[in-house]
């Protein structure tokens, strides 16, 4: 009997405190509704809330640990740049949007599609997130950040991100947007390349790994260098994390191949490229931006002298008097080095393009408190027509691109525009294209 | 006796049908199909053209070459798990990771001899010297792993210790990889084993040359020692019967550390060559050639030495020439893409048909 007394108490607690954890949620933020037209209780994906004294909070999915991590560290300090230019300068003092401190929120997506998961499983949950600047690799956007958080409506743009895969029509999700570019062009620009005067290819042999990065280049470039006249010799495609490549490159050079393309990350590449020079020591060897690395420089030696490299051009940028006079030595100040990586420019664009939507469309409720509707964030990003970023003019297209005109250079080692890069660093060969040039 | 007859018992009769030997028929059918996909995939490559993507002579000698060296790598680390199965009945999964800590031990040494020259003025010594860390790395490492992970579980049910022993390689990855960080670290390679040396005609890389020699000698001694030493004799009792050849006087825990103290030792050597010869080091090193070293050991004959080592050199050639061979013949537009599933699918039929391993007893064993 004494037992039957304690557990109704016990349930009536549990029961009272579960209810209590139910009411706690809808308190703050009851606002809602007011100008705009657009009704947050009612439209779908409904609106982020912030408080009088609250901070808007950006949300950021980068790489920031293991080999890729200067990757992602270098967008997390553009994103931090990003703040603190919202009061019109660099001044390490971070401004205000509509009068509300921005915060960033970071999370680790590990360059993978597990750590895209995690990562986008964390943002997804915060309610107060109101768009995310990620992610780094496309392995860890494709089908993971991008779904878990589109099913939200949270906004998720790229500043890295370059697999065509992920502004493909049949793939798109409609709340994903890039300021990187498209590899598609990138792929084309190899091909137009290998093509020219410079190297005079006819046949060309290509090695791809697992990632959808290396297999939307490999498609890119083989697609534009059949297109261009060029035969294609052979199309291996290895594991990322193999040592031997002597049986694969001893089969392709069978056909005697002019160039060998194999656009794969740091790891393997290295190895390609030392066990090419005694296999293929007549073939030209060119490399993305993936194996664009010091440490490929590092342990490749000699073999890596000859060895091409392609990469979005960044001295275009050094004409724009903002990113080389006011941009790189905000950077240098903040950080105490030069730039880690190559993407920091697009993802302040990014940043921007979101902080220019967020001033479009978020709704004063009058008492210091905004609403901003995420669908129409969302449709405020997509409309940006003709903004001028640090990267070029920024136009989003339906399918999630907006980056217009891309840049890319080629660069022949050791010259290689990264740290441990040996003589003249300039790119040999730039060429610019649109997504409506390429195939 | 009144009454109780003894019932009768009526002799099963089996119909046709079931009285058909259906085991060895199905193998009998598999064993066609396989035969005849290998030929006809064979058949074709051989016959296809230049332009059609057939390999020359050149090619084939090549693919043979380099997965004879590869696989003698193999061999000497499956040799490990082959050694340590015989004695515990368990399968070591850090095995992989001793190999990458001899490697990475060495690795310093290698460093700072090709920094200072040494490494260039007298390569043998300095080889020498650099192989003798790897050595004590990798035993110290298997030592250690024997006496914290799987002493205390000597005799508990077979599962714990292998799941042991796959924390432990976890553990020990991601200690190399606190340590030493994630990135790949270039490993110097003398300028005496560059380039190639034509031997009986053939073009073989140096250090393809040094990885054969090398191994075919470490195999040698291994067996020699196995069979006429005290102590490999007491490590071939313990690995017969435990109970007895501890009652029989041997000291059963100090042959135990001696196998770990042996695969050490094989680990080490095949750690320098394999570094050696691609020139790199990274704490993920060790997980792929653990996995293929292990597979050959299973597709030779888990628990014996002469299985790890043809299993190692059969791993080998069938990653380098097995793809060639057979699927360019049917067409397939990137043979290489299929090496694993190629080397897997191999494994699976050899234990349909000898479920012991190529030099097992041809019966299966339940672990």
């Amino acid at each position: 009997m004494k037992h039957r007394r304690w557990f109704k108490a016990f349930a009536l607690l549990a029961v009272l405190s579960v209810v209590a954890a139910a009411c706690a949620n809808d308190s703050g933020g009851g606002g809602g509704g007011g100008g705009g037209g657009v009704d947050c209780a009612t439209v779908e994906f409904g609106c982020v809330e912030v408080g009088a004294d609250e901070a808007i909070n950006l949300g950021a999915a980068q790489v920031i640990s293991g080999a890729d991590a200067t990757l992602g560290q270098d967008q997390v300090n553009a994103l931090e740049l990003a703040l603190d230019h919202l009061d019109g300068t660099f001044d390490q003092k971070d401004g205000t949007l509509l009068d509300h401190p921005v915060k960033l929120t970071t999370e680790d997506e590990l360059c993978s599609a597990e750590g895209g998961q995690t990562a986008g499983t964390a943002l997804a949950a915060d309610a107060s997130i109101v768009a995310v600047i990620g992610t780094s690799c496309s392995s860890a956007a494709l089908g993971v950040a991008d779904k878990l958080l589109g099913d939200k409506g949270i906004l998720l743009i790229s500043g890295s991100n370059t697999s065509p895969a992920l502004t493909d029509p049949a793939l798109h999700n409609p709340f994903y947007a890039r300021t990187a570019h498209n590899d598609r062009i990138q792929g084309a620009i190899v091909a137009e390349f290998a093509l020219g005067a410079d190297l005079g290819a006819k046949t060309a042999a290509t090695i791809a790994d697992e990632s959808p990065y290396t297999q939307g280049l490999v498609g890119a470039f083989e697609a534009n260098f059949e297109a261009g006249g060029g035969t294609l010799t052979g199309s291996e495609q290895v594991d990322s994390e193999d040592t031997d490549f002597k049986p694969v490159l001893r089969s392709l050079a069978e056909q005697k191949p002019d160039v060998l393309y194999f656009p794969i990350f740091v790891a393997a590449c290295t190895l390609i490229i030392k066990q090419a020079a005694e296999i293929m020591p007549d073939t030209t060897l060119i490399v993305s931006d993936g194996c664009l690395s010091s440490d490929t420089l590092k342990n490749a030696g000699k073999a890596a002298d000859g060895v091409w490299a392609s990469s979005p051009d960044l001295s275009a940028f050094q004409t724009n008097e903002f990113y080389s006079g006011e941009f790189i030595p905000a950077y240098q100040a903040a950080f105490g080095s030069d730039p880690l990586s190559v993407f920091h420019a697009h993802a302040y664009d990014a940043a921007n393009v979101v902080f220019e939507a967020i001033k479009k469309v978020a709704i004063d409720n009058g008492d210091g408190s905004l609403s901003i509707p995420r669908q129409a964030l969302r449709d405020a990003v997509f409309a940006t027509s003709g903004y001028k970023g640090v990267t070029g003019t920024i136009t989003c297209l339906p399918t999630g691109d907006c980056a217009t005109d891309v840049t890319i250079g080629m660069f022949l080692g050791p010259g290689w525009p990264v740290e441990g890069g040996k003589g003249d660093t300039t790119a040999k060969y730039t060429d610019t294209k649109s997504l409506d040039d390429v195939l | 006796m009144a009454g109780t007859e003894a019932p009768r018992v009526e002799a099963v009769r089996l119909s046709r049908f079931e009285q058909l030997p259906w085991r060895r028929i199905i193998l009998i059918i598999l064993g066609i199909v396989v035969i005849g996909v290998v030929g006809v995939g064979a058949t074709r490559t051989l016959t296809l053209g230049k332009a059609e993507g057939g390999y020359s002579a050149g090619a084939w000698r090549d693919f043979v070459v380099q997965g004879t060296a590869q696989g003698a790598i193999y061999a000497m680390i499956a040799l490990g798990y082959s050694l340590v199965y015989g004695i515990l009945r368990m399968i070591n999964f850090a095995h992989g990771e001793v190999f990458m800590a001899g490697s990475f031990g060495s690795f310093f040494f290698a460093d700072a001899y090709e920094k200072s020259g040494f490494l260039d003025r007298d390569p043998i010594l300095a080889l020498a010297i650099v192989t003798a860390v790897a050595i004590g790395v990798s035993v110290g490492t298997a030592v250690l792993l024997e006496r914290l992970a799987y002493r205390p579980l000597r005799n508990a049910p077979r599962l714990v210790p292998l799941i042991t022993a796959i924390g432990a390689s976890l553990f020990l990855q991601n200690t190399f990889r606190g340590f030493f960080g994630p990135q790949p670290y270039g490993y110097p390679k003398p300028v005496v084993l560059a380039g190639n040396i034509t031997v009986l005609g053939v073009p073989v890389q140096r250090i393809q040359l040094l990885v054969l020699v090398v191994a075919v000698i470490c195999m040698t001694v291994l067996q020699w020692f196995v069979s006429t030493t005290t102590t490999g004799r007491s490590m071939r009792a313990v690995a017969q019967d435990r109970e007895i050849a501890s009652l029989m006087g041997i000291n059963v825990d100090r042959v135990i550390v001696t196998t770990f103290v042996i695969g050490g030792v094989l680990a080490g050597i095949a750690g320098v060559l394999y570094s050696l010869t691609f020139e790199q080091v990274q704490f993920t090193m060790g997980f792929k050639p653990g996995i293929a070293a292990f597979t050959a050991a299973v597709l030779g004959g888990i628990g014996s030495i002469g299985g790890a080592a043809l299993g190692g050199f059969v791993i080998g050639l069938l990653q380098a020439v097995g793809p060639p061979l057979i699927l360019t013949g049917f067409g397939i537009p990137s043979v290489f893409s299929l090496k694993d599933a190629f080397v897997f699918l191999v494994l699976v039929l050899v234990l349909v048909f000898r479920p012991g391993g190529l030099l097992g007893t041809g019966e299966a064993e339940k672990v």
